[in-house]
C-alpha cells in the first residue's frame, strides 16, 4: 500500500460485506477454463465414483436425479478475483454419492470431460458440496460446466470443476490441474490461498 | 501464499488504436515472465479503495520494463484510467506475473497456431515476440479478429513479420473491411479456419485468446476440424462476444 493512483475514484462504492479480501463484485458470470468446452449429451453422461480400494459405482443422468437434487444459494468465489453473491444452483450433494460407501479417504480427486482435475478435501466438504446441473433455475450452459459440474463454493471456484464424471476418492491429498500448475492445494478464498 | 504487490512505474506509453493503448512499466521485483502470462494491476484511491484486474504481458518473455496494451471498455472502472489517465512518471502495483498454464516457450519444436478476438492479441504478441527474440524456427500462423482495420493492435510490427516470411499471419474484420479488401466482413468460421489454419494433421500447438464468446466459437470451430483439444489452450478475457 501506499501508492496512491491520482485521479483514481472507482465505480464500485457499493459497501460488500460478503467479499473475501481481494475480491470485487461481478454482475456478470465470466468463464474460465483452459481449453476448449466440451459438449456432452445428458443421455451420455456418465458420473463414476472409485473407492480407494478400487470399488466403483456409476450413475446414469436419471440415476443421478434420483439421488435427490436440491436447490442451492450460495456465494461464489473466482480465484482471478471476482465474486458473484447469492447465486442460485440445483444438483445432488457428494454425499448421497458416498452413501453406504465404505471408506477412509481424506480426499477427493474430481475429473471430468476434457481431461481436467481437481482434488477437494472430504471431511469438510460434506454438506458443502454438489454435482449441480441447473444455474439460476436453468439448464448449466455447456461453458458453464454443463451438463453437470461440481459446486464447492467454500473453496475458490477453480474447484469447482466443470463437467464432472468422475469421482476418485484418496487417503493422501494429491495435486490435480490447476495445484501441478501452482496452485493452493486447498484453495480457501477467506484465508486468501491462490495460486503463488 | 500469493505474490505480493509490488510497484511499477509508468516509463513510457503509446496509443495502439484510438481507444488503446500500451503502458510500459518499470516493475524491478516483478518476477521474469513467460509468455502468455498476465499480471494482476491495482489501483488504489485516495480514501484506501482498491480495484485489481489481470492484463496480458505483450512484451517478450523474462524481458523488462514489461508491457501491457489495455483496451478501452467504455464503462469500465479499470481500463479507461490506464488508457486516458494514467500519466508517465506515476506508479501502480502489479502482482505476478502469473499462470503457467497459457504459456508457451521457444524450446518448443511443434508448430504454432495463435487465434486471437480483439484484445486476445496481446499474450499472443508475447509469443510472437519471444520467438523472434530468440531466433525461434517453429513455424508460426496468427488469425486475428477485430471489429475493423483502426482496431488492429501492432500491425506495423505484424506486417513486418510477415512480409519476412516469419509468421503467417491472417486478419479478419467483423465490422469493416480495408477497401480492396480480398474478403468479406464477418466472424471466423469453420471454413475460413479449414481455409487458413495449419491441418490437424500436423499436430499444432493452439492458443485462442479473447472475449469469452469468440473464444468459445473458435475453439469449438477447430475441435470440430479434428483439432486435439487437449493441444488446444484458451484464455478467456471477459464476459462480452
Ligand atoms: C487473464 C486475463 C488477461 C487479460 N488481459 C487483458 C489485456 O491484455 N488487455 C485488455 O485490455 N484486457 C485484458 N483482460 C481484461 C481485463 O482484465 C479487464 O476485464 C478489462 O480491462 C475491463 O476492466 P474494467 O475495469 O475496465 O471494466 P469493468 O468495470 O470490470 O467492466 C465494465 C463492463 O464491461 C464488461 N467487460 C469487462 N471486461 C470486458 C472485456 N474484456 N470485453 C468486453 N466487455 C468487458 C463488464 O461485463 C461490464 O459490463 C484480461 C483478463 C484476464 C482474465
Amino acid at each position: 500500500m501506499g501508492i496512491f493512483s491520482p485521479g483514481f475514484t472507482g465505480r464500485r462504492r457499493e459497501h460488500v460485506p460478503d467479499l473475501p479480501p481481494g475480491q470485487y463484485l461481478e454482475r456478470g458470470f465470466p468463464v474460465l477454463t483452459t481449453g476448449p468446452t466440451p459438449h456432452i449429451d445428458r443421455r451420455d453422461w456418465q458420473l463414476t465414483l472409485t473407492t480407494e480400494t478400487g470399488e466403483r459405482r456409476s450413475w446414469n443422468w436419471q440415476q443421478m436425479l434420483d439421488l435427490g437434487p436440491e436447490e442451492i444459494s450460495t456465494d461464489i468465489h473466482c480465484v482471478t478475483a471476482w465474486s458473484k453473491l447469492g447465486t442460485t444452483w440445483r444438483g445432488v450433494p457428494l454425499d448421497r454419492f458416498l452413501d453406504g460407501v465404505e471408506t477412509h479417504a481424506q480426499y477427493v480427486m474430481a475429473g471430468c470431460y476434457g481431461g481436467y482435475t481437481t482434488n477437494i478435501p472430504l471431511q469438510e466438504s460434506l454438506g458443502r458440496a454438489w454435482v449441480a446441473f441447473e444455474y439460476d433455475g436453468r439448464d448449466l450452459e455447456p461453458e458453464h460446466g454443463g451438463p453437470a459440474r461440481l459446486l464447492v463454493p467454500h473453496l475458490y471456484f477453480w474447484k469447482s470443476a466443470k463437467w464432472v464424471n468422475s469421482l476418485r476418492l484418496m487417503r493422501e491429498d494429491s495435486p490435480g490441474f490447476w495445484e501441478q500448475n501452482g496452485y493452493s492445494m486447498h484453495g480457501d478464498p477467506w484465508r486468501e490461498e491462490r495460486y503463488w | 501464499m500469493t505474490a505480493p504487490w509490488v510497484p511499477a512505474t509508468l516509463v513510457d506509453a503509446r496509443m495502439e488504436t484510438p481507444w488503446s493503448r500500451t503502458l510500459v512499466l518499470d516493475a524491478p521485483e516483478a518476477r521474469p515472465s513467460l509468455a502468455g502470462q498476465s499480471i494482476d494491476v491495482r489501483l488504489t484511491a485516495e480514501d484506501g479503495y482498491t480495484a485489481q484486474r489481470s492484463y496480458s504481458l505483450a512484451s517478450p518473455a523474462g524481458t523488462r520494463p514489461i508491457e501491457i496494451t489495455v483496451d478501452k471498455i467504455a464503462d469500465g472502472e479499470v481500463s479507461p484510467y490506464l488508457v486516458d489517465q494514467l500519466g508517465v512518471g506515476h506508479m501502480i502495483e502489479v502482482r505476478g506475473p502469473g499462470g503457467r498454464f497459457f504459456t508457451w516457450t521457444p524450446d518448443l519444436p511443434d508448430p504454432v497456431l495463435l487465434v486471437a478476438g480483439g484484445s486476445g492479441v496481446v499474450p499472443l504478441m508475447a509469443m510472437i515476440r519471444t520467438r523472434e527474440a530468440a531466433g525461434g524456427t517453429a513455424p508460426m500462423q496468427l488469425l486475428y479478429s477485430v471489429r475493423t482495420p483502426e482496431g488492429l493492435f501492432y500491425r506495423d510490427e505484424l506486417d513486418e513479420l510477415a512480409a519476412r516470411g516469419r509468421i503467417d499471419v491472417r486478419y479478419v474484420f467483423t465490422r469493416t473491411v480495408p477497401a480492396g479488401w480480398p474478403h468479406q466482413a464477418g466472424r471466423i468460421t469453420r471454413e475460413l479456419l479449414a481455409d487458413f489454419a495449419m491441418l490437424p494433421e500436423h499436430d499444432p500447438l493452439v492458443y485462442v485468446c479473447g472475449p469469452t464468446g469468440f473464444v468459445e466459437a473458435a475453439a469449438t470451430h477447430l475441435v470440430r476440424l479434428g483439432h486435439n483439444p487437449l493441444r488446444i489452450k484458451t484464455e478467456r478475457f471477459g464476459p462480452t462476444g
